[in-house]
């Protein structure tokens, strides 16, 4: 069997696992093998209902008085026993910062082999897999070895799709043997953000500069452009070096995905990791003065020129048409 | 409190990437080299920290002889004391790599230097296998958290913040531990002319570590596919702007 680890936070659960399955049936029915999920914790119970929709039939839920919150090690040993009950051929989860880490603990415990951020699997032995590096900027194909694959699934490599029968789903609960050492490591606090302002990962429109701003005052004109249009601002990495915005604000390989429907970019050149940032947005938009800038050329619609003129006249216009 | 920081040496890639004919690399001949952002972040904590509660700080890289030139620029930022496992510039996966920075640990152990804290970045720019610094603290039997974007170390314990939906979560737990951060933790610094003179002449610890073959195989790189579409320039200067706004209206993002 194929079995998917499913992310929750609490019982809520993280809808890139969705996405996960999507592929762990695919290459379940190309290996003629069984979907299979694994919850962890009573608080996981309710989201086995919606399992069946996505070919798996049956979900593993680890039962253990202290996986009320999230402990990466004690969710990766709980990985980790279900492996040696059932001997599955692949152990599937989200690319998220939470499931890298719980496979990195099952992969560090098993001595396997882990793929991160797959975006296509062919079964075998080896698996012949495709992966993202540099966040999505360049490909590999490898070879996965190991008794039980293990490997994660790139976010919005595939949409999820449900099967087109739904599967009759069990459930089979088991209790692992948990350790204290299992647990030295959990969530022991929370600190809320705070719930007035738009969140970049979750803004419909995003407004975003780059060095061409100029300033942290230049960006006075971006955040009346985006509050005009009810959206975000954020910034390249450059502008956060340059101490012009809070990395909050960044957009890029190594601050926020964003998937807007919208994304300004105004004074972005458009260098790879901020691309992969921004490749979720439905709609690229540059305001560069460069014509040559690589995220003109990426962009739907463009307008070449100063941005300092440009923001403003967009900002009476957009007034002007309501 | 002593203090090791794992970096890589990696490509300074901006605006394009090109393969090598052979297409297992990127091709490197026109490229400077830095060490992943997260990782610049690890070195930065590492020198607040020790600023903070006293103690060392000892950078090590695994990679060819010339990825030395990133301990130097870590030297040059402050850090006291570098290492370097040296390999024929083949690349290891997370697991091998994860083995040889623990047999170097344990060699710096019996050397008599043993460290509280192990920081890492969150992920390799390159690679981003994600587990490199997990597998080491499995080996150490340390705890280990990862996306680290906050840190405060009381005595002997550590509390760690890592940003997740709608807020932060708070880890606390104790020293000795491996922790990577992610970019955000702090700016790191720029280092300074006499940080760079003295990182010239600084002595780096060369280690050749033992291989044994890489689990996840490599066959090729590859770029994505290009979309190839075209994109519409709408106009130059504030004139395009009406240009822009019927674009948005029709996207729905104005409604009038």
């Amino acid at each position: 069997m194929i079995i998917g680890l499913i992310e929750h936070d609490r019982g809520k659960l993280n809808d890139l696992s969705l996405q996960m399955l999507t592929l762990g049936r695919r290459l379940a029915d190309q290996s003629g093998v069984p979907l299979h999920a694994v919850l962890i914790g009573e608080v996981a119970r309710p989201l086995a209902n919606g399992l069946g929709a996505y070919g798996v039939s049956v979900a593993h839920l680890a039962l253990h008085e202290r996986l009320d919150d999230y402990a990466p090690e004690a969710w990766a040993q709980c990985v980790v026993e279900l492996m040696g009950a059932v001997t599955p051929e692949a152990v599937l989860a989200a690319g998220t910062d939470r499931s890298h880490e719980v496979m990195a603990h099952v992969a560090a415990r098993t001595d396997l082999p882990l793929a991160t951020n797959c975006t296509e699997v062919r079964p075998g032995d080896p698996y012949e897999l495709t992966r993202q590096r540099w966040g999505g900027s360049l490909l590999e194909e490898a070879q996965l070895t190991g008794a039980v694959k293990l490997l994660t699934v790139a976010p919005h490599a595939i949409a999820a799709e449900e099967a087109s029968a739904p599967v009759a789903l069990g459930v089979k609960e088991y209790s692992p043997q948990l350790s204290d050492s299992d647990f030295r490591v959990r969530v022991t606090g929370r600190v809320e953000a705070a719930h007035n302002k738009i969140s970049l990962a979750d803004a419909r429109v995003v407004v975003g500069g780059g060095r061409g701003v100029g300033s942290a005052e230049g960006f006075k004109e971006l955040e009346e452009l985006a509050d005009l249009l009810g959206g975000a601002v954020g910034c390249s990495r450059v502008v956060t070096s340059l101490g012009w915005r809070p990395h909050a604000d960044q957009v890029g390989q190594t601050g926020t995905r964003i998937a807007p429907d919208v994304y300004i970019a105004c004074g972005v050149s458009g260098a790879i990791q901020h691309m992969v940032g921004c490749k979720g947005a439905k709609c690229l938009v540059a305001i560069n003065k460069d014509p040559e800038a690589p995220m003109v050329a990426e962009a739907d619609y463009a307008i070449i020129g100063d941005l300092h003129q440009i923001v403003p006249a967009l900002c009476a216009a957009i007034r002007n048409a309501r | 409190m002593d203090i090791l920081v794992c970096v890589k040496r990696v490509p300074a890639t901006g605006g394009k990437i090109t393969l090598t004919p052979n297409q297992r690399e990127i091709d490197t001949s026109y490229a400077s080299f830095t060490v992943s952002p997260h990782e610049e972040c690890a070195v930065e904590e590492a020198l607040r920290q020790v600023a903070a509660h006293g103690g060392s700080t000892t950078v090590l890289t695994l990679g060819p002889e010339v990825a030395s030139e990133q301990l130097r620029d870590m030297m040059a930022m402050g850090i006291e004391r570098a290492i370097l496992l040296q390999t024929d510039g083949q690349e290891w996966d997370a697991s091998q790599t994860a083995r040889a920075i623990v047999e170097a640990i344990d060699a710096q152990r019996a050397a008599g230097r043993t460290f509280d804290l192990l920081l890492f970045g969150n992920e390799a720019a390159d690679t981003g296998d994600y587990q490199v610094g997990i597998r080491v603290a499995h080996a150490l039997g340390w705890p280990c958290v990862t996306g680290i974007k906050a840190l405060e170390v009381r005595g002997d314990s550590v509390t760690a913040r890592r940003e997740a939906a709608g807020g932060w979560e708070i880890f606390e737990f104790p020293l000795p531990a491996v922790i990577s951060v992610k970019e955000g933790i702090n700016l790191p610094r720029y280092p300074t002319v006499p940080g760079r003179l003295k990182a010239k002449r600084a002595p780096i610890e060369v280690i050749e570590p033992r291989s044994d073959g890489n689990a996840l195989q490599m066959v090729r790189l590859k770029l994505p596919e290009d979309k190839g579409h075209k994109g519409e320039i709408l106009g130059h200067g504030p004139e395009a702007a009406p240009r822009l706004v019927e674009v948005l209206q029709r996207l729905g993002v104005i409604t009038s």
